[in-house]
């Protein structure tokens, strides 16, 4: 029977079909591990006493609470220091391993898999977090789970899960300059809400997608959670089998043989059926950012903020006003002229070495804007020492950002990178919830190129906006063009 | 997990779409590792506002949430469900939920159970103009019930039986363990393993210092 790439891996993950509307139990290959999530699910099992099923499917990270200053001292937040104290304290307690702030294999957990090889198609990936979608861009079945659903994969490495419905998202054509796969996710969520992809696995297909970096699928499905999908896939071609081999826990010899022949078995069979389907043209894309307080409310930056007026759609008309309210922004403005004191480039969606290649890129002999904090916080403690063999963080200094260490910081606050009350941030992050990224905070999500350009500048710009002199490669590493060489100006 | 068959109490109207988990509550209060004493961290941000609707002291001691749709939208938290439970509340109902809060609120013993939108507004309407009207949550019937008005619900048969059960997920599974470890035997070879750990050599990583 001709099956999507989702059902194929659900299949193959089958323990126990489910009857009389119990659902089906399911196998997990991979459990990621943080602070947060983890406390209570460890402490279920001790008050049950039961073990870990299957240390050796486990691995754990400090990356939420942890620091990106002075990571050799004690943890200031006595909160954040019991969180990571209990979570060593439970890997130790319950063998399972673990990288801890300091270690050159620390950072966020969606980063962490990947690097390591651990994530690969067609496996079964779940961890504490609703980013977890990010590993969907390998072929996985990747989703997020509650801390109950932890504490049971802990116990019994199986969910019992209720089969999802699938969605095929089809990008077709070619990206236009300064447009990047995080463009295309926005576009995509402001396209069908922030609610459109519940109870869907959400396939990307498509050109674009096809010719998309690893590192630039994984935006993509890392924000499958921002359309309510809980989890995208993308299904494995050459450029995942490429960027797996050679990692740490890639498969070796025969065993990658074995793996690769499987793994192209992993696509959509030509005659699938879709309970949904979505498509758009890449070429109508440009630079997005959010304006509002969801990340389905996000426009091209050429665009003005709405104005809640204009809204036919009553509840759509409120939930504007409150959020063009929380935001302090007045309804018509155009996008460009909204100045930010902020920008933070990071996180679990665009903190990765190519994210701050394509940064860099944009801000050599470049000084930031006047009142304008930078922040630029790898993904990982193998970024940060990739990125500083490339000589990218000299690049930062020099632009006068601060760079550095590895965690989700600002992303959602949990550390001491906050916003104050009222303070305006273009991040690279992946929600612009009130209070996401600190009390009173007002966030835009952009792409690591608009971040860039915002910097330069001190309110929201594409590199179109910008002049590049002599004979920058004006391509990003995921081969998405930066910006024509006759960029106009707008200064 | 306490066995649910109804519940009455009263009802809280909160005329908002989209109410995410950071709405739910805010990522600082994720830090205790405690499964229970979550209740002021519910709202944390608009719990300052006097007119916010907990506030009002006719819907303070809310145990039914009736909210607008896309409701538990966001992050993973299972402790947004915590937070609603530990405040007193034991069901939620709204057009649409967020798939992980729909799944935590099930194993948590929370009612989360979906109403048309139609009937939403009328039980808002109702809950608006007589405040600390209580709301009759039958989970057998799958009905909602405030004045003389009763509307149905949907939750999924599966969950339904759990919590009318009171029944826990794990001990459930564990009743399979002989097919799980069936299942594991014939797991193939190139699946990842996280131990023996393999990485790349051990290098030391440079702290950040504050900048000026």
């Amino acid at each position: 029977m001709a099956g999507t790439l989702a059902e194929k891996v659900w299949e193959a993950h089958l323990v126990r079909r489910g009857s009389d509307g119990a659902p089906d139990l399911l196998y997990i290959d991979l459990h990621l591990v943080h602070e947060v999530t983890s406390p209570q699910a460890f402490e279920g099992l001790r008050l049950a006493g039961r073990p870990v099923r299957r240390p050796d499917l486990t691995i754990a990270t400090e990356d939420h609470n942890t620091p990106t200053l002075d990571i050799d001292l004690p943890i200031a937040d006595l909160t954040s220091r019991t969180q990571i104290d209990t979570l060593r304290n439970n890997a130790k307690e319950f063998g399972v391993r673990i990288h801890s702030l300091g270690d050159a294999d620390q950072g966020i957990v969606h980063q962490v898999g990947p690097q390591l090889g651990l994530t690969m198609p067609g496996l079964t990936v779940v961890c504490g977090d609703s980013h977890t979608s990010t590993h969907g861009a390998f072929g996985a079945l990747a989703f997020g789970i509650g801390t109950s659903e932890v504490e049971h994969v802990l116990a019994t490495q199986t969910l019992p899960l209720a089969p999802f419905k699938t969605m095929a998202i089809t990008v077709n054509g070619e990206l236009p300059p300064g447009a990047t796969s995080k463009d295309i996710i926005l576009a995509i969520i402001a396209k069908i809400g922030t609610g459109g992809g519940q109870g869907y696995v959400l396939e990307y297909r498509g050109e674009a997608i096809r010719k998309l970096s690893m590192e630039a699928r994984m935006t993509i499905c890392n924000m499958s959670i921002e359309a309510g999908a809980r989890a995208g896939m993308i299904a494995p071609d050459q450029t995942t089998f490429d960027y797996l081999q050679g990692r740490p826990h890639a498969p070796e010899g025969e065993d990658w043989d074995a793996a690769v022949e499987y793994w192209a078995t992993l696509r959509s069979d030509d005659d699938a059926e879709f309970d949904a389907e979505v498509v758009l043209e890449a070429a109508d894309l440009e630079p997005f950012v959010t304006w509002g307080t969801n990340p389905g409310q996000g426009l091209p930056l050429s665009a003005s903020v709405p104005v809640p007026a204009e809204i036919a759609d009553a509840n759509e008309r409120v939930t504007a006003e409150r959020a063009l309210e929380y935001m302090g922004l007045e309804g018509g403005t155009p996008l460009r002229d909204v100045k930010v004191d902020t920008v933070f480039i990071g996180s679990c969606t665009n903190g990765r070495i190519e994210d701050l290649r394509s940064v860099a890129k944009v801000l050599q002999g470049r000084q930031k804007a006047d009142d304008v904090r930078v922040l630029v916080v790898p993904a990982s403690a193998r970024v940060r020492l990739q990125a500083e063999a490339e000589g990218l963080d000299v690049i930062f200094k020099e632009f006068g950002a601060e760079w550095r260490n590895a965690g989700c910081s600002m992303c959602l606050g949990m550390n001491p990178d906050q916003l104050a009350p009222g303070e305006r941030a273009a991040s690279t992050s992946n929600r612009n919830f009130e209070g996401r990224q600190g009390k009173g905070g007002r966030t835009h999500l952009v792409s690591p190129l608009v971040a860039a350009a915002t910097a330069v500048r001190g309110t929201l710009s594409s590199v179109a906006d910008l002049e590049f002199e002599g004979d920058v490669d004006l391509t990003t590493f995921d081969g998405t063009p930066l910006a024509p060489l006759s960029a106009p100006s707008f200064v | 997990m306490e066995k649910f068959t109804t519940h009455t109490g009263v009802g809280v109207p909160l005329r908002r779409t989209n109410v995410d988990t950071d709405q739910i509550i805010p990522a600082v209060y994720l830090k205790r590792v405690t499964r229970t004493g979550f209740e002021d961290a519910l709202f944390a941000a608009w719990r300052g506002d006097p007119t916010f609707v907990l506030n009002q002291d006719a819907y303070k001691a809310g145990s039914v949430l009736v909210a607008g749709a896309d409701f538990g939208t966001g992050s993973s938290r299972e402790h947004a469900v915590w937070a609603l439970k530990d405040y007193g509340f034991r069901v939620v109902l709204a057009p649409r939920f967020a798939d992980i809060f729909r799944g935590n609120s099930g194993k948590q013993g929370l009612v989360a159970g979906i109403v048309a939108q139609e009937d939403i507004e009328i039980l808002w309407k109702i809950l608006e103009t007589k405040p600390g009207t209580e709301v009759t949550v039958d989970l057998e019937a799958r009905t909602a019930h405030a004045d003389d008005v009763t509307v149905p619900f949907q939750i999924d048969d599966y969950t339904r039986w759990r919590l009318m059960e009171g029944l826990d997920d794990i001990g459930l599974t564990l009743q399979h363990e002989d097919d799980i470890a069936a299942f594991e035997a014939g797991r193939a070879a190139w699946r990842p393993k996280t131990l023996p750990a393999k990485h790349l050599p051990s290098v030391p990583i440079e702290p950040a210092r504050p900048v000026g």
